[in-house]
């Protein structure tokens, strides 16, 4: 008998994995070169965590300050991303992302309007000028709506409720995957000429974190397991504003678009907190003063003036440390957080207007009115800017035929990724990995597929049925979460992160070990086994990069090495692969920068 | 977790379990805890009682609308359902949407609405402005945008009598597809009329505005009186009004492009008859 009678095949000449903005994306690209695409989402299509993107997507259109360009959204990028960002990407990045928002408006998205009826801008963290194109603070429901509906007319086929568990193909060639449709249980094998990772991310790995179930590093684990590499992981963007009341929905997300319509970080003293943390870096740019800061926030909202931006819109690390200072030095509010305040900076028809799902969030399940209240934030586990390593040009990866786009690739962001710099990518890089894996399937055949390696799929994924006592996967997962969060979390040092890689050594053997019950129709035990193997790969490139680099840097926050380092690491990017012996962590120098590019970083 | 957060009360759930074969109702108890939802509620019963107990959920913060479920009998997202919107020491019964086929527990086989949004034929802009741009006044889409906040739940379509109580899968297109389809009808830069095809295939006539569609939103959109009376209004316009009839035949309009009529109706799921009725 061979593989094709036993299991349920389909066949494609690009196959896409995971239907978040990044995987649509390229599955629209790669389906307007009028090849065959499949595209396997783990959850219903349109559920992705794309939905969840609130601020905007940033492009430099241009709309509300017209001195916005390509070369101070690129240096922006990179100044955010610690220039540890590989330039080329952050390059694509700012030059393609006005014309994939003008694309978007083409398959109806409805982006809220200037005056003149134009896409309008908002501010952001880190971004010098208004460029966040935005729909309320729902940018991300708009979006994947919009590539959605577009995209169900292009032909391609759509795998929904479908678990991806292993690539097939070898460390030179992927030839397609091995999975599982979670209503039935059986199993499921896609051929491919070419295939696109676009899984999203691993915010599950920590206790206190704004991802759905599904960011479970899921693309990174099968990529590194297959031979290809992983790069950045030790960077994980703590989000500076989750909710942390109540413990129901601690982490839970707050648009940095509060601060955007001009919010505001407060002590438990009432004082403004972050005129405190203005590093040298973007001292230049950064109001010193509550006045100066508020003269801003009028005037951008113009697009006049000279003023400087308010600290409360400094970048995403050094906004979630100064939270964590303020809290450790007491002055925090009553559930551990700080408070944000929008209600006295807008009226309460402007908030219900500008952030209605922040307002109908608090509202449902805080008892908060942000109309009338602060609210409660503090950091939470959000975007890891670190995953599969890519081809700054094609997105491939270093398997041949193996594309990788959006949150699960590496090198866009560096050290930290400015906010809403994600919608962006997930549009420009989701295009590129589709145009690129669409023009090798064309050029090239289908590799065979090995019925040995199907066996050992099909046996890695029933393990946990054979196992008659065993541990209870939901409670392996509750303990790497807590392990994370106590070792490798915001604030980082070498005995957390010993004691951390130590940890996470006793979870492999604990998840190893997990057996579960009922039958394979839709078990949700059984499948916190599968996405158990992934968290695992991926916290432990975590933990074991971040040993490595002695230094901080963006996200990357050492106590035993406080300072950002000027010589050798700043010159290099750690890059994880499966070795002989285990992970092996590896230093490889950054790319060099052309002139031209040099040039670019230094105007200003 | 702060001391305050620790577990206190307990809450009984009494949740349906079965498949498209049959089931039956199995209590779980669990510990309650501030700000809880039904959601955590049922993913406590999944580690400590039951891990194969099928839920579908996504976000936990409303975004994604993926976990509807019938709540003490209304249609209603498991995570953004408060435990302490219930009387304590009654028991809180969590049951599948009903109107869609039974996958699993509280999983229901919603591909019907995938189909359906397959069917609507997608939106085609007219050319751009001379310099690139296309000019929209906000006060000219906010009506949509209010649309666009549907988050694709499907309690709409669960609570729609048309679809619920007289199985009309095949012949009405429910609720969240008219508010789809008053999008593109009202989207400024839209070139297609699809009105033929509201009337003739996707049932606008069966809508009778009862409302209950509005009422069970999560998203609090009015769907009725915002979408569909309006839809409803421009289709009896269109088709029944003379003048307007008389109007078309002298000059007919420039910017939309009438589709023919698809011949084939939209086929329902008839994968599994819904068991729960029986236990209901």
């Amino acid at each position: 008998m061979t593989t094709d009678d036993k299991f349920e095949t389909h066949e494609h000449d690009v196959l896409i994995i995971g239907a978040g903005g990044a995987g649509l994306r390229a599955a629209i690209e790669a389906s307007s070169m009028g090849v065959s695409v499949g595209l396997v989402c783990k959850s219903l299509l349109g559920k992705a965590h794309t939905v969840m993107a609130e601020g905007g997507v940033a492009a430099a259109l241009g709309n509300v300050e017209p001195k916005d360009g390509w070369k101070v959204h690129f240096r922006d990028t990179m100044k955010g991303g610690r220039y540890l960002n590989q330039w080329r990407m952050a390059q694509l990045h700012a030059m393609e992302a006005p014309d994939r928002v003008n694309e978007l408006e083409e398959w109806g998205a409805l982006f809220d309007r200037t005056a003149d009826g134009r896409i309008l801008q908002r501010n952001f963290g880190g971004h010098k000028y208004p460029r966040l194109a935005h729909v309320g603070d729902r940018t991300g429901l708009e979006m994947i709506r919009t590539l959605q509906q577009h995209g169900i007319h292009l032909g391609m086929s759509v795998y929904m409720e479908c678990t991806v568990t292993r690539l097939l193909g070898d460390d030179n060639r992927v030839s397609g995957a091995f999975g599982y449709w979670r209503e039935t249980g059986k199993f499921v094998i896609f051929k491919a000429r070419t295939v696109v990772l676009a899984t999203g991310g691993i915010g599950r790995a920590f206790k206190i974190n704004s991802n759905s179930w599904e960011c479970t590093g899921d693309g990174q684990a099968l990529a590194y397991l297959l031979g290809a590499e992983l790069m950045d992981c030790e960077f994980m963007q703590f989000h500076p504003t989750g909710m942390v009341w109540p413990p129901s929905v601690r982490g839970t997300l707050i648009t940095e678009g509060v601060r955007g319509e001009g919010g505001t970080l407060r002590n438990k003293d009432g004082k403004r907190i972050m005129f405190d943390y203005i590093p040298e870096l973007y001292a230049k740019d950064t109001a010193p003063t509550e006045e100066e800061a508020d003269r801003w926030l009028e005037e951008s909202a113009k697009g006049t003036g000279k003023s400087r931006r308010t600290p409360d819109l400094l970048p995403r690390d050094i906004v979630a440390r100064a939270i964590h200072s303020e809290v450790k030095a007491g002055r925090g509010s009553p559930h551990g957080g700080v408070f944000l305040d929008i209600h006295s900076r807008r009226s309460a028809a402007d908030i219900k207007r500008k952030l209605p799902a922040m307002y109908h969030q608090f509202k449902e399940l805080g008892d908060v009115d942000i109309t009338r209240e602060s609210m409660e934030v503090g950091p939470t586990a959000h975007y890891t800017m670190g995953g599969i390593r890519v081809d700054p040009e094609t997105q491939e990866t270093r398997v041949k035929g193996l594309f990788a786009a959006g949150e699960c690739a590496a090198g866009m962001h560096g050290a930290n990724r400015l906010g809403d710099n994600s919608l962006s990518d997930l549009l420009v890089f989701g295009r590129i990995a589709g145009h690129h894996a669409a023009k090798l399937a064309k050029a090239t055949s289908q590799k065979s597929v090995d019925a040995g390696q199907i066996e050992a799929c099909e046996r890695e994924a029933l393990a946990p049925f054979e196992r008659e006592e065993g541990r209870n996967p939901f409670q392996v997962r509750e303990d790497l979460m807590n392990q994370m969060q106590k070792y490798v979390g915001i604030m980082r040092n070498e005995g957390d992160l010993q004691a951390g890689v130590v940890e996470l050594e006793r979870l492999a053997a604990d998840a190893g070990k997990c057996a579960v019950s009922g039958n394979r129709h839709f078990n949700a035990g059984w499948h916190e086994t599968v996405d158990l193997r992934n968290l695992l790969v991926v916290s432990e490139a975590m933990a074991r990069a971040a040993l490595v680099r002695k230094e901080s840097r963006g996200a990357h926050a050492r106590e035993d090495f406080p300072d950002q380092d000027k010589g050798h690491w700043s010159q290099v990017n750690l890059v994880v692969r499966k070795g002989s012996a285990g992970m092996e962590v590896e230093q490889v120098p950054l790319p060099p920068l052309p002139d031209e590019i040099k040039q670019v970083l230094e105007e200003e | 977790m702060s001391d305050e957060a620790k577990k206190s009360d307990k809450a009984t759930l009494r949740i349906w379990r079965g498949n498209a074969e049959g089931g039956e109702f199995k209590e779980y108890e669990v510990g309650t805890y501030p700000g809880m939802v039904v959601l955590d509620a049922i993913h406590d019963v999944q580690a400590e009682h039951a891990p194969d107990l099928a839920v579908r959920w996504n976000c936990k913060a409303g975004r994604c609308g993926s976990c509807s479920a019938e709540i003490n009998g209304k249609p209603r997202l498991l995570c953004m359902t408060r435990m302490s919107h219930f009387e304590p020491g009654q028991p809180i019964t969590v049951t599948p949407m009903k109107t869609f086929p039974i996958v699993k527990d509280l999983v229901t086989d919603v591909s019907h609405n995938f189909r359906v949004a397959k069917r609507i034929p997608p939106f085609k802009p007219r050319p751009r402005d001379a310099d690139g741009h296309w000019r929209m006044q906000q006060i000219d889409i906010d009506r949509i945008q209010e649309f666009r906040k549907c988050i694709e739940c499907f309690l709409c379509q669960d609570v729609c009598h048309v679809l619920r109580d007289h199985d009309k899968h095949d012949s009405f297109a429910g609720p969240r597809f008219m508010i789809h389809l008053a999008t593109l009808d009202m989207h400024p830069l839209d070139t297609v009329d699809r009105r033929p095809m509201m009337k003739e295939e996707l049932g606008i006539g069966y809508c009778n505005i009862t409302r209950c569609c509005t009422e069970v939103c999560p998203e609090h959109i009015t769907i009725t009186d915002n979408g569909i009376i309006p839809l409803k209004e421009r289709v009896a316009d269109d088709f029944f009004d003379p003048v307007r009839w008389l109007m078309r035949k002298i000059s007919p309009p420039a910017n939309k492009k009438s589709l023919p009529v698809l011949p084939d109706p939209i086929k329902a799921t008839t994968k599994t008859k819904k068991k729960q009725d029986a236990e209901a």
